[in-house]
């Protein structure tokens, strides 16, 4: 944002505490939105809402949960694609059971039914950190995958694997054109976005990361490591949950297990890691990240080029480029963009002077 | 000679009373047959060698590490096998003696994670920053800016711990203890590695905390003229057994101190 935050001096503690302090960065939230809900909607096409911004979207949700788990509550995970099919099979399941309930309702108990699971996935957590808990939550993504390929009910007996999202009414308005899905799923996402804002900032938020930062510590100071954690798992999975019902119902329609592999839980891994752990704007940077890289890639390989240049050797750079990045970020800057954001504004504040 | 002021109120009530406590790792005996009684009110000092027992004496206290043998009684009742999370909700809160903060957040954050078991967890409250969720977060965060005075580190407050320098990091340690209001605070080496007007800062506040909220502490320290001037009374470990027990000018001269510790130092 274009401006410092210098000769801004908090008179109470109160305003102090106030989600966005500094009133330039209240203004600037509010243009985003405001940038968000109407300047996008006017002049996006339908490409890049369907294929682009709703996808983005979608997987922001994601990371947004993942980051709850890994950058506030130090919790390493590699389920969460597996969190992801819970929350899309579940949404789908209830409807398809019950199909008077209506999509929003069938979404939350998806994010719910992954709560669960993530709780569950979550327990070894208890005695294992790092690396061994990294493999076990890896059950859970190879475990969750294999359940709903081999059990039909899961997938309603379709013959194809397949499961094919009922269509979205809201309010007598149905919800099957890029521009309303956009609509849905920015909201959704805008509201659990400030969720998480408001918990890292509470007890909670501390407690989660007073885990991540010193166990012994925590437990010292009396917070309770088991209820703790458990809870960054709950609280993850229902994001990752919801983000994979957004995932079935919005961006993809028809839906098969595969979907939800490996590759996206570690797509989800690395926008965390290169947006920023434990950061809000951070999941949102990564996936911008992770979406727009390749497209720019892609035409910037076709201009120099002429077009010369295989789609192929084209996807072989992209592996480069993010393996690269992801190499960067890990050892330079574990914080991510947010962090480098962060820094830079930091350093506008009181520009020129350094102290 | 003394920096204390000598209180009239004798200090008898015993709030811990340890007993006959055996500690070993392996073969290793950490703690052989240590009886300790800890008087409200009191700065009591446990000195010794290196190795001599001290730290898992203080992770005895603290419920970290549990003895093979021996009793621990609080206020008069035993008291058994204990998750360490609750020791805190028992009035005892304590600092490490490699400073255990937590590094991603600022020195107020820290001192607010402190007061998390005073307050109350909602989830939805505290989701919406709402009710409940935003009251407590504001009343603590007054409490928690008492402290911060009291300390003297207004400047540093939003600082992220990890970038301040080690005395100031010590200090937002007993700020995170004190945070939780206990009644009985208990400092591994809180003036190890300072320099002196660090240490005369960090002494100060040890003296201020014990006058003026009547927390009982109990610390462990290498500086003799640091332990003479402030503590009310000096337990001398080596080799895990205690052999001494009394005021500083007591300990000070006995010859078993003075062999085991003093002599050598
Ligand atoms: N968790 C543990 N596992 C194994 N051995 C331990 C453990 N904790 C302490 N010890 C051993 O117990 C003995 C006493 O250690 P302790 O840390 O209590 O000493 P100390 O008096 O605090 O020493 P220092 O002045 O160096 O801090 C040492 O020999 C130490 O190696
Ligand atoms: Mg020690």
């Amino acid at each position: 944002m274009f401006y410092r935050e210098a000769g801004q001096f908090k008179t109470s503690y109160k305003k102090d505490q106030a989600i966005l302090p500094i009133f330039q960065d209240k203004i600037a939230m509010v243009a985003m939105l405001l940038f968000c809900f109407i300047v996008i909607p006017l002049f996006a096409n339908d490409y890049w809402l369907a294929s682009i911004l709703v996808p983005f979207l979608a997987l922001s949700l994601a990371a947004l949960g993942l980051n709850v788990l890994t950058g506030y509550a130090g919790q390493i995970s590699l389920g969460t694609a597996a969190f992801m099919a819970v929350g899309a099979f579940a949404s789908f399941n209830l409807q398809v059971r019950i199909p008077e309930i209506p999509f929003l309702v069938a979404f939350l108990w998806g994010g719910l039914c992954a709560a669960g699971v993530g709780i569950l996935f979550g327990l070894p957590s208890l005695r294992i950190k790092g690396f061994y808990l990294a493999v076990a939550t890896l059950a859970a993504q190879f475990f969750i995958e294999w359940l709903f390929t081999h059990f039909d009910w899961f997938t309603n007996y379709s013959t194809s694997g397949v499961i094919t999202a009922p269509p979205m009414t809201l309010l007598g308005f149905a919800i099957d054109n890029p521009l309303s899905k956009y609509f849905l799923v920015l909201s959704i996402v805008v509201i659990c976005a400030f969720f998480v804002r408001n918990l890292a900032r509470s007890e909670i938020g501390r407690a989660w990361m007073a885990v991540r930062d010193m166990d012994i510590a925590a437990e010292a100071i009396g917070i309770n490591l088991m209820k703790t954690k458990l809870l960054a798992f709950g609280v993850s999975s229902f994001l990752c949950g919801l983000a994979g019902a957004l995932w079935a119902y919005v961006v993809l329609g028809t839906v098969e297990p595969q979907a939800f592999d490996i590759a996206r839980s570690f797509e989800i891994l690395f926008m965390v890691v290169i947006g920023g752990l434990g950061s809000v704007s951070g999941a949102f940077l990564g996936a911008g990240f992770m979406i727009l890289l390749p497209i720019l890639l892609n035409n910037l390989g076709s201009l120099i080029t002429g077009g010369t240049i295989s789609t192929e050797t084209i996807a072989h750079i992209e592996y480069m480029v993010f393996g690269a990045f992801i190499i960067f970020f890990l050892i330079v800057e574990p914080n991510g963009l947010a962090r480098l954001w962060q820094i830079g504004k930091e350093k506008l504040r009181l520009w020129p002077f350094p102290y | 000679m003394s920096l204390k002021n000598q209180n009239l109120i004798s200090k008898s009530e015993v709030i811990m009373n340890i007993k006959n406590i055996n500690l070993s790792f392996g073969g290793l005996k950490a703690l052989s047959g240590v009886s300790l009684q800890i008087k409200k009110g009191e700065i009591l000092a446990i000195i010794g060698p290196n190795g001599a027992g001290k730290s898992s004496m203080l992770n005895v206290i603290s419920g970290i590490y549990v003895p093979q043998e021996g009793v621990v009684e609080w206020k008069g009742k035993r008291r058994n096998k204990i998750a360490p999370h609750d020791i805190a909700r028992m009035g005892i809160a304590r600092t490490f003696q490699n400073i255990a903060l937590f590094k991603g957040m600022s020195a107020l954050e820290n001192i607010l994670t402190g007061r998390n078991i005073l307050m109350k967890r909602n989830l939805f409250m505290e989701m919406l920053y709402m009710g409940l969720g935003r009251r407590q977060e504001e009343e603590h965060r007054k409490k928690a800016e008492e402290i911060i005075d009291f300390l003297e580190i207004q400047s540093i407050r939003k600082t992220p711990v990890a970038r301040l320098p080690y005395g100031m990091q010590k200090r937002v340690e007993l700020g995170r203890a004190l945070a939780l209001e206990p009644e009985l605070l208990l400092l591994d080496e809180p003036m190890a590695g300072m320099n002196v007007e660090e240490k005369e800062d960090m002494c100060r506040f040890v003296l201020d905390v014990n006058e003026q909220f009547g927390t009982t502490i109990v610390l462990i320290e290498h500086d003799m003229g640091v332990v003479m001037d402030i503590s009310d009374r000096v337990v001398v470990l080596d080799y895990g057994i205690k052999i001494a027990d009394g005021t500083p000018d007591k300990v000070r001269s006995e010859k078993k101190v003075i062999d085991a510790y003093l002599g050598v130092g």
